[in-house]
């Protein structure tokens, strides 16, 4: 019976992530209710108040720099609680997010890169603690937040993409291609529930099956690397952008069960190993990289989903996750490029089994996760 | 025999299997194996003074593999090595890799055994273990896991030796183990579990499949040939060899490193056969090479396969009935300060090579109590004169110090090393 409330909580936050309002009322002083102004600019990020009661909270984030900015609240290992992403300059957006009593981190992320300026965040109060399944339950809708706040990037993303195919801009589509994979690649285990759409939108050239067409996302990079010819792209890629659309509508109504998202977690990684280090996935591109950072990031949106979870039942398992993670994350780091990854061929074989390496050692604490979360 | 499926039933699942091990384990030391009792299927016993898998009587499979340790930190290493231990106790009994096993667990996670083994029975299965140079340093020199103090004299690099065509890639590393068994299955499923376990503490580096053993390490056992079609290991150290074993296959406490008593070195070289010009050689040439007959094995000269090499006989033409240079002369103990090896190799087939020629030789391994008395005076002198090299390339190369055998449940292989 307890779920129930959350669940409906769950409802209301997703329209609070794309309400927007232009009169953001400021908090009165000393008072631990109430909306919570944030001044975001280029260089700080002032929260109006660092303490709150809990239960929903809202902030009203005004972006007064020159960057577009996100707005960010983490619980411990990150865990997004919830965020406004694209906040241009001079808007002011709000976030209502639903905190249990403990520590949080805020964070405004000028030019969308980084770990953002952080903040410290405290909700105080004597709610009922949680029981597990009430854990549970945030864990699917924390999660539910991250895909939407995915999709929200990915439909704009792709109808960048699909318009400079049809324009014929052949650099311009080639910048974009890796980007828009991004958000694409971070959820993937929600998009392969939905069937012959992910084969549709990211089946490569050998696994579409007798009858059906070679469209999607590597049929665009095969015109756009490889034959080097776009002129006839445009209904591939008009048939992308409807699929797309198509999967971010079901994608944003779907809630993944706690023992989804911790094969999800896993599966994201099986994806890595067995087709980005090998470069098998872009492989006209060259761009795995890419999608082997937002598999990985992705795979973390999902464990820490668990993580109250995974505190509560199996600490020991948190700590080698983390660790695992931070190795990961470091070993790939080697491989930046600007703002993006290496391309897959300027790797060496070393390289690559060194990352081999430390994606089985993440993958393994993660094949428990699932046996702890059904106990 | 114990076959998994049925220590499933009988031992029930989970706990009662675990006390169903170490019963085993406890009734069955591996100080005095008899090879006569051996059935193809049966237990090896894994707890003992020495490891198992070294004189244990050869059995037909091998499934080769060398590890890199790719943590920095200690205790991850010394926990791997006794979840190594006892999931090891458990394969060689003929059971699951772990507590739960493949099919004993809960649904939702992956199971602690693979199951490729379930209803296989134990197969002789025997698990060995050896950390080589690297382990202790590195290529810099740095001292990786505060053990650098404790690595005996005896495990230093292999030399060059002449006509080498080593691949750093299939050779060296930090830790090996050998699984050998009389089911080429149930020593693949040891290993895939071992390394399985082992993520994100070692990685494989690279790893041999043998086939058909190629040398005999008791009595009991016929001598084996090797794909050149020459039987192989006649003169082998062997597990009835007693005082011999003290003297050149054991280490001592007093050699240098007091950990490594009761252990031994182990030498691995893939030794790659050029098949096709081997094939194409006359019986004769054949012959004169080794130094024996193709047919019965004997020396040259002489008539039956344990007869001893008469070095000083003379042919019909009056030049040395084992010619100077043959195989069997350069390798014997009296030309070599009476240095003795027990060799276990095995046959290998890694398929084709692309040009259409078998990629295939001998996957050499030789066990003793001190390689740069033995392994390396012998191989310098072949190196240097065998008429064998024309035939061979050695590929891979490698050096391990094996420890002593898992006194009992609870112990881990390389306690002393890490205490």
């Amino acid at each position: 019976m307890r779920k129930l409330p959350a669940l409906t909580a769950v409802a209301v936050l997703g329209l609070g992530l794309t309400a927007c309002t232009t009169d953001p009322e400021p908090a009165a002083p000393g008072a631990t209710t109430g909306p919570i102004a944030v001044k975001a600019t280029d260089t700080a990020c002032e929260v109006g108040r660092v303490e709150n009661a809990a239960g929903t909270v809202t902030f009203n984030v005004t972006n007064s720099g020159a960057k577009v900015t996100e707005f960010y609240v983490y619980a411990a290992g990150d865990r997004v609680m919830g965020e406004i992403e694209n906040i241009a300059p001079g808007l002011t957006r709000e976030l209502k997010v639903e905190l249990a009593a403990g520590t949080y981190e805020t964070a405004c992320k000028p030019g969308m890169t980084g770990k953002g300026i952080r903040g410290a965040f405290k909700a105080t109060g004597s709610a009922a603690p949680l029981t597990a399944d009430a854990k549970l339950a945030e864990a699917t809708a924390s999660y539910q937040r991250y895909v939407q706040s995915q999709t929200a990037a990915l439909l704009p993303k792709t109808e960048e993409f699909v318009a400079a195919v049809k324009a014929g801009d052949v650099a311009k589509a080639k910048a974009l291609f890796p980007v828009v994979r991004t958000y694409w690649e971070r959820i993937e285990p929600v998009a392969e529930i939905f069937g012959d759409l992910d084969p549709k939108i990211d089946g490569r050239a050998e696994v579409i099956e007798e009858g059906m067409a070679f469209t999607g996302f590597h049929r665009l990079e095969q015109d756009l690397w490889e034959k080097n010819d776009i002129s006839k792209s445009g209904p591939i890629a008009d048939q992308l952008l409807v699929d797309v659309k198509e999967i971010v509508a079901k994608a944003d109504a779907e809630k993944l069960s706690p023992l989804q998202l911790a094969n999800g977690a896993k599966e994201l990684l099986d994806e890595v190993a067995s087709g980005k280090i090998t470069g098998e996935e872009d492989r006209y591109s060259h761009t795995d990289l890419w999608d082997f950072a937002a598999n990985v990031e992705g795979s973390k949106a999902a464990v820490q989903a668990l993580r109250p979870t995974l505190e509560e039942r199996a600490p020991e398992l948190v700590a080698s996750l983390d660790a695992a993670f931070k190795n990961v994350d470091d070993t790939l780091g080697k491989h930046r490029d600007g703002d993006g990854w290496k391309l897959h061929t300027a790797l060496s074989q070393a390289d690559l089994k060194e990352l081999t390496n430390v994606i089985n050692a993440l993958a393994e604490p993660i094949s428990k996760i699932a046996a702890v979360i059904s106990k | 025999m114990v076959s998994r499926r049925t220590a499933l039933t009988a031992a029930g699942v989970g706990i009662a299997g675990v006390a169903g091990a170490a019963a085993v384990g406890s009734v069955m030391m591996n100080d005095a194996p008899d090879p006569a009792a051996a059935s193809p299927g049966a237990p090896v016993p894994f707890f003992g003074a020495h490891q198992a898998g070294i004189v244990t009587p050869a059995q037909d499979r091998l499934h080769f593999v060398a590890f890199d340790v790719i943590t920095k930190d200690r205790a991850r290493l010394v926990e791997m090595l006794r979840e190594w231990t006892a999931a090891a106790a458990r394969m060689t009994a003929g059971r699951d890799a772990g507590l739960l096993g493949a099919v004993g667990g809960q649904p939702e996670a992956p199971p602690d055994d693979t199951g490729e083994a379930l209803g296989l029975p134990a197969s002789g299965l025997t698990l060995t273990v050896g950390f080589g140079p690297s382990l202790f340093r590195d290529a810099d020199g740095v001292d990786r896991f505060g053990i650098a103090d404790k690595r005996p004299a005896a495990l230093e690099d292999l030399p060059h030796f002449p006509g080498d065509a080593i691949k750093p890639e299939i050779s060296g590393g930090d830790i090996c183990v050998q699984a050998c068994s009389n089911d080429p299955q149930v020593a693949v499923h040891a290993v895939r579990n071992l390394a399985r376990i082992g993520f994100g503490v070692v990685s494989v580096r690279y790893s041999q499949l043998g086939f058909g053993r190629t040398s005999s390490t008791s009595r009991a056992q016929a001598t084996p040939r090797n794909l050149m079609g020459f039987k192989d290991g006649t003169r082998n150290l062997k597990l009835e060899d007693g005082k011999l074993l003290d003297e050149q296959l054991w280490a001592h406490a007093d050699d240098g490193a007091a950990w490594m008593a009761g252990g031994s070195y182990l030498v691995t070289r893939r030794i790659r056969m050029l098949i096709e010009t081997w094939d194409r050689t006359s019986l004769t040439e054949q012959e004169a090479i080794f130094g024996r007959d193709k047919g019965e094995g004997a020396p040259l000269g002489r008539q039956k396969e344990f007869d001893e090499p008469d070095f000083a006989a003379k042919g019909a033409d009056g030049s040395p009935a084992i010619a100077m240079d043959a195989h069997v002369r350069l390798a014997h103990p009296a030309q070599n300060s009476d240095a003795h090896l027990l060799r276990r190799g095995y046959n290998f087939v890694d398929g084709s090579d692309g040009l259409g020629r078998l990629d295939a030789g001998l996957f050499f391994m030789a066990y003793q109590r001190d390689p740069r008395k033995q392994f390396v005076p012998v191989q310098r002198n072949l190196a240097r004169h065998d008429t064998l090299n024309e035939y061979i390339r050695h590929t891979s190369s490698a050096l391990w110090a094996c420890p002593p055998g898992v006194a009992k449940e609870g112990d881990f292989w390389g306690a002393g090393l890490f205490s």
